[in-house]
């Protein structure tokens, strides 16, 4: 792959992370003993995280909660200091060149905001353009261009307090891209998103990594989102990489299984086909789930056809969703 | 515009919109001046020893406190940063490209000022319309009240330094309430905020004057109303420019040492 797209923009190699994490349980009386001992234990966020990314990808980090997702993004947008190993991004190391370094990135957290709270937001975007001294025509080009993609006409002159969760959003994604970073770290960008606006954040990503080629990388627990954007996976569970590549691969290697849904005009004999099972059978419907591996969609509908009237079909892949848990499962996390 | 000039002007702005809690501030700012010159007018009349500063000295001492109380006091605080930290929104601080020290000193710089601004005018209108003995009295030359002047900023810029270590310590600490308590206590009597400096015994007053506190609050003062002579003056802004170098150089030591093992807080 590398020679194809040239060297890799974003490197990480052996990056361990761990935090002493205060622990006791419940009660009066332990509580009364942690005043004199403490107990501590050292939690593994990344063990032995390695990567690496081209320029213009866009990949999707996933994982369970608390796996260290997160962790890895403050780590590559120079927030947290590794207690291991290299990283390399355009030619930096995030930690060691932090204030040059960031000039070049965008970072959004789901979780977190940007804005002042009690400012229109376009106060905090005169904030952003001075500390990141963006040029006066390169902040209004990319003030209008985001203001447009993002519908924020009639947000941007209102205090951030008086904002909804999803109106806030776009404006904290587009505080993010005023001074046209290189790379986008998105941290749960759709969290608490109505449809609208998930669509509306996720048609923008696509066009700021097509037309400027940014290149995104972004966590979620949302396996709809990594549909609409990820070229690429990444999975990370308990702190180590179970997963890289793409989401076709992972559907190809988990989803084979289809299942099949039969509207026909009354039938009271349930029909069985060699090598497909049954789920369910009423006299006007039958539900089969078969693997496509052993047996074909085609000839299951073929011989159904000759044994029944069919009105409808319906034929089902395994959701993404379920695939995940699979995986979860399968590295036992 | 520069970045810290610009977040200074935010936060400024900001601080302009809070005009009910000027108006209060200022009637709880000349509730508390009157009742302390009351106290010391009592005293005073029935001393019969030698007085250490002169009851007119005083009263304008006790004026300044209450008319410059956002520059002085230690307990000022920026909730919003202390947010940051617990709450682990610092992640955003981050990753811009500056420093942070600066950054957060220019917003507690402007934060001062903003709410000294709003409230010092009216109440020094008042102060010297009042009748005699609490009548405030003007500097006794153009040349004190410049040194005046300059030594005030010179003790803002102290105290903003001094406050900056607060907000460090709550990187470890996690609760400001103790840092803030325990520093501000002890900081503002030691800066003669409760006993102006003067009228404390002589063991006490020499803690005062190895600490960095009394050049925020007593010194300028005192330099205002003449009682700290010309010369004298010119020597304590030196020591102001020594300290505000050492709280700085320590401030952003520490910072650096913060940061290096910075937990961004819940998740």
């Amino acid at each position: 792959m590398q020679n194809e797209r040239g060297p890799y923009l974003i490197s990480l190699q052996g990056i361990g992370k761990s935090f002493k994490v205060a622990r006791r349980s419940a009660g009066l009386r332990q509580a009364a003993k942690a005043l004199f001992v403490r107990e501590h234990a050292i939690v593994k966020a990344l063990d032995e995280i390695s990567f690496s990314i081209h320029e213009g990808e866009i990949v999707g980090y996933i994982g369970p909660n608390g796996a260290g997702k997160s962790t890895t993004i403050k780590v590559m947008s120079g927030i947290l200091v590794p207690d291991s190993g290299s990283c390399s991004i355009m030619g930096y190391t995030p930690w060691k060149d932090r204030a040059a370094y960031v000039k070049h990135i965008g970072v959004v957290f789901g979780q977190r905001s940007q804005l002042w709270w009690d400012v229109p937001v376009i106060d905090s975007y005169e904030l952003l353009r001075d500390i990141y001294k963006i040029p006066a025509e390169t902040y209004r080009a990319n003030l209008n261009m985001l203001v447009d993609t993002l519908g924020l006409h009639n947000l941007i002159n209102t205090p951030v307090r008086q904002l909804s969760l999803g109106q806030r959003m776009r404006c904290e994604i587009a505080a993010s891209l005023l001074h046209s970073p290189k790379i986008l770290f998105l941290d749960e960008p759709t969290i608490g998103l109505d449809a609208v606006s998930k669509i509306a954040v996720r048609q923008f990503i696509k066009t700021i990594n097509k037309e400027k080629g940014v290149t995104v990388i972004l966590t979620t627990h949302d396996m709809s989102d990594i549909e609409a954007l990820a070229d690429r996976i990444l999975m990370i569970g308990k702190g180590a990489l179970l997963y890289d590549g793409t989401l076709s691969e992972l559907r190809s290697r988990f989803g084979t299984h289809r299942t099949i849904t039969v509207d026909f005009r009354e039938c009271l004999q349930p029909v069985d086909i060699p090598g497909v099972i049954l789920l369910s059978w009423t006299p006007e419907r039958a539900l089969y789930s078969l693997d496509t591996e052993h047996v074909s969609i085609a000839s299951v509908i073929s011989q159904l056809s000759e044994l029944v009237e069919i009105i409808d079909v319906a034929i089902e892949t395994k959701p993404i969703d379920e695939i995940i848990v699979q995986l979860y499962k399968e590295h036992q996390i | 515009m520069n970045a810290y000039i610009s977040v200074w002007k935010l936060r400024f702005i900001n601080g302009m919109q809070y005009r009910a809690a000027a108006l209060a501030g200022m009637a709880t700012q000349l509730f508390f001046g009157l009742i302390f010159i009351m106290v010391f007018v009592a005293f005073y009349s029935q001393s019969s020893g030698q007085v250490p500063i002169s009851l007119k000295d005083l009263v304008t001492y006790v004026w300044l406190q209450q008319i410059f109380l956002a520059f002085i006091m230690l307990w000022f605080r920026d909730n919003e940063i202390f947010q940051l930290i617990t709450s682990g929104n610092i992640a955003y601080e981050l990753c811009r490209p500056c420093n942070i020290y600066s950054f957060w000193y220019a917003k507690l710089l402007a934060q001062r000022l903003s709410s000294a601004v709003l409230r010092c005018f009216p109440i020094l209108a008042v102060t010297f319309v009042l009748p005699q003995p609490y009548r405030m009295s003007l500097p006794p030359s153009p040349a004190a009240l410049a040194l005046f002047l300059i030594t005030l900023i010179l003790g803002l810029l102290v105290i903003v330094a001094i406050s900056m270590l607060i907000y460090i310590s709550v990187f470890w600490t996690m609760s400001p309430t103790g840092s803030t308590l325990m520093i501000s206590v002890a900081g503002e009597f030691l800066a003669g905020m409760i006993i102006p400096v003067p009228l404390m015994p002589l063991w006490l007053q020499k803690i005062a004057y190895v600490l960095p506190f009394r050049w925020t609050t007593d010194f300028p003062f005192r330099v205002y109303s003449g009682h700290i002579p010309q010369a004298e003056a010119l020597w304590g802004i030196l020591v102001q420019l020594l300290w505000l170098a050492v709280l700085i150089g320590v401030g952003q030591w520490s910072l650096r040492r913060a940061l290096r093992q910075v937990v961004v807080q819940g998740g």
